[in-house]
């Protein structure tokens, strides 16, 4: 089987079949019509190359023992699974929470960052560069290099720098070089942009850390790989006795990219009792420019290597994005979210601004967690479904925590 | 029929006398909208082939210069569907009076493929649409530098039922196996980028950050090229083409026609200085 951009997608079932049975991604970087590597030539022999690698990697068992290794001593993983007692009161449900936050650096995106910058070891790079939005993969990046011994240059958008200072600063005492974008938009889509173009310059002797499950082929899948280990534990962490010794009625995560939601999504998928709901960035309003929710308003396009859902215009111009939360701010989102949302194996909801600041406020005072804006985002989803199906069991991906927003905060959260 | 035949035709007659022949870049309806039409008038007599940059929103593979007129292009208002009636009213002026655009060269869109792939509406049809509207404004073929070989199967098929070409690039780093299959798909002529960067680039750093010297570089593209082959990346001046003569085609002259006009200064004059 061939896929184009133009693919028809079958049957949803056998479509979900094709993805749980590894067909896709597929030998072109696809998942049905959406994926693809649409990258300059002289990206080419990177991208292959960094596909076989992988490969290589993920089937050596020496490769998994290391990576548990550090997940273990470093990033403290497994996280924990944790029933939020006082939001189960307030909605009616019960709530849990897949603590991401407590992730080493704070939040889900350290997982990627350290699979790959081993992988990057093995590549025989020395340099490593990303592109960051909160700041929180462009922290994860820069502490990966550190302990690994790579050169590390973070490419993070200059309305990024100044909505999210601490992350600047972490990222500088770890030994990253932060290099503020002030092409385009000045968002995370600039960042990529950028790192897209520093990529080019030297494609075999920097790897290109991607941080969210876009991109060309087999970035998508190989953030999906590595964030994996969020679904894989909370599957079991639900079922355990000592959590709710069931699977959840409904799972939610916030989705930018994408690279959370794939992560915890991947647990699921294959439970059809489990709804699925992802947290898109309704930022103010509907309007054009004033939001980053790209299933709700975008349609099929080429950005950033992938063929995915994207905010555009009629004349296939990537449009301006607008969400509180830095790390959701971008008008794209993974090609496996595509994929899903055309199968409509997820649901993809769209929650503003003011919801999202609610729910923080909310977690803080009935959890005692003050959580990031961007899993804010679920949590109001959670809520809102939850309020419509009393009694049930939620999951929530708590996928990062809200200290690197203080500054955002104490502007918005009176 | 060989696609774009006429193309490659027109590129190796100018060329006939070694140094290579020249293709300028201009982005479209920069530094104004109306600035189109007589920019290539300008240019087509010192030119081979012209192409038109389509400017698009994340130009990934552009240094500042192509990101700065691509962004002042899109503020004027420019769309491809706009380029493309402006290329047809030009085209079909042209027939009726010769004097109007005397020796019109083969036009050459370059655009990102979303432009391309999002302006004729969605799914496949869209891909006929725009082959159409390719042919009827008299583009002889495409551009697309993020489309590579692999994914380029479902448009190349539609713009070749126009008689609409669709040139590959190569880089540096392409192995020679890959440069040959390459070659051999692209159409009108190989476009061999000689820097490991971006556009706007200067030559020397580009001599610098590849390991082969570009020249032999060139030279082993065009041993194993059926069309001809043009280099791009960091030409800017004429010592620059001097430096290629003899071993490619053409040269694509673009970040510099760029800065020129940015700077108010005559775009052919600079081409004409290369010839």
């Amino acid at each position: 089987m061939t896929t184009a951009m133009h693919s028809e997608l079958g049957d949803p079932a056998l479509e979900l079949g094709r993805l749980l049975s590894g067909q896709y991604p597929d030998a072109r970087g696809r998942f049905g019509p959406f994926g693809g590597r649409y990258v300059p030539e002289t990206l080419w022999g990177a991208i292959t190359r960094l596909e076989s690698a992988a490969k290589l990697a993920l089937a050596d068992p020496a490769f998994a023992t290391e990576l548990a290794f550090h997940q273990r001593t470093w990033v403290g993983r497994p996280t924990p699974m944790m029933r939020a007692a006082n939001l189960s009161t307030a909605w009616g449900c019960n709530v849990w929470l897949k603590r991401e936050d407590l992730a080493h650096t704070g939040a889900h995106k350290i997982n990627n960052a350290l699979g790959q910058a081993m992988l990057a070891k093995r590549l025989g790079v020395t340099r490593i560069i990303a592109e960051t939005g909160a700041g929180q993969h462009g922290v994860a990046t820069a502490a990966a290099c550190a302990r690994m011994g790579f050169t590390c240059r973070v490419y993070m958008g200059a309305v990024d720098v100044e909505r999210q200072q601490p992350n600047v600063q972490r990222m500088k005492w770890f030994g990253a070089e932060v290099v503020p974008v002030t092409s385009g938009d000045a968002t995370l889509r600039a960042a990529i942009d950028e790192a897209m173009r520093d990529w080019v310059c030297d494609p075999m002797g920097t790897h290109y850390l991607l941080g969210s499950a876009v991109g060309p082929h087999p970035f998508p899948w190989l953030v999906r790989t590595f964030q994996s280990v969020i679904g894989t534990e909370s599957r079991e962490q639900m079922l355990s006795p000592a959590g709710a010794a069931r699977l959840p009625d409904a799972v939610f995560s916030c989705v930018g990219g994408g690279s959370n939601a794939i992560g915890m999504f991947h647990g699921f998928l294959a439970d059809p009792s489990v709804l699925i709901y992802g947290a898109e960035a309704g930022g103010r309003g509907d309007a054009t420019g004033q939001h980053a929710a790209t299933m709700a308003h975008g349609r099929p396009g080429v950005m950033h290597g992938s063929y995915s859902y994207l905010l555009q215009d009629d004349h296939g111009q990537v449009v301006k994005t607008s969400s509180i939360s830095a790390g959701l701010d971008y008008p794209g989102i993974g090609p496996e979210h595509a994929f899903l949302h055309a199968i409509g194996r997820v649901q993809y909801v769209p929650v503003t601004d003011q919801q999202a600041l609610d729910a923080v406020r909310e977690v803080c005072r009935s959890e005692g967690i003050l959580p990031a804006i961007e899993p804010s985002h679920a949590v109001a989803a959670a809520k809102a479904w939850a309020k419509a199906n009393p009694g049930a069991t939620v999951l929530i991906n708590l996928c990062g925590r809200g200290d690197k927003d203080m500054p955002i905060l104490m502007k918005n959260l009176v | 029929m060989t696609i774009a035949k006429h193309v490659s035709d027109s590129i190796l007659r100018r060329s006939a006398r070694g140094r290579p022949a020249l293709v300028p870049y201009i982005t479209a309806g920069f530094p104004k909208l109306e600035s189109l039409s007589a920019q290539l008038r300008a240019l087509a007599p010192h030119a081979a082939a012209i192409e038109i940059g389509v400017p698009f929103s994340d130009p990934m593979a552009d240094g500042v210069t192509i990101q700065g007129s691509s962004r002042k292009a899109l503020d004027n208002g420019v769309t491809l569907r706009w380029i493309l009636d402006q290329l047809g009213a030009m085209t079909a002026g042209n027939q009726q009076a010769t004097e109007h655009w005397p020796q019109q060269p083969p036009l050459v869109l370059m655009s990102y493929l979303n432009p391309v792939i999002s302006s004729f509406g969605a799914g496949r049809s869209s891909l006929r649409s725009l082959a159409q509207a390719c042919r009827g404004s008299g583009v002889s073929l495409l551009i697309i530098p993020d489309l590579p070989l692999e994914e380029s199967g479902e448009l190349r098929e539609q713009l070749h039922l126009q008689g609409v070409g669709l040139v590959q690039l190569v880089s540096p780093v392409t192995p020679q196996a890959r440069a040959r299959t390459i070659a051999h798909a692209s159409d009108g002529f190989l476009y061999a980028v000689t820097v490991t960067g971006v556009t706007g680039g200067s030559a020397p750093a580009a001599a610098a950050a590849t390991a082969v010297s570009p020249n032999r570089y060139l030279d082993s593209l065009r041993e194993l090229s059926p069309v001809p082959v043009c280099a791009g990346f960091g030409i800017r001046t004429r010592a620059h083409v001097d430096a290629l003569a003899g071993h490619c085609d053409g040269a694509i002259v673009g970040s510099a026609l760029i800065d020129a006009i940015d700077k108010g200064q005559d775009p052919a004059a600079l081409l004409a200085s290369m010839v």
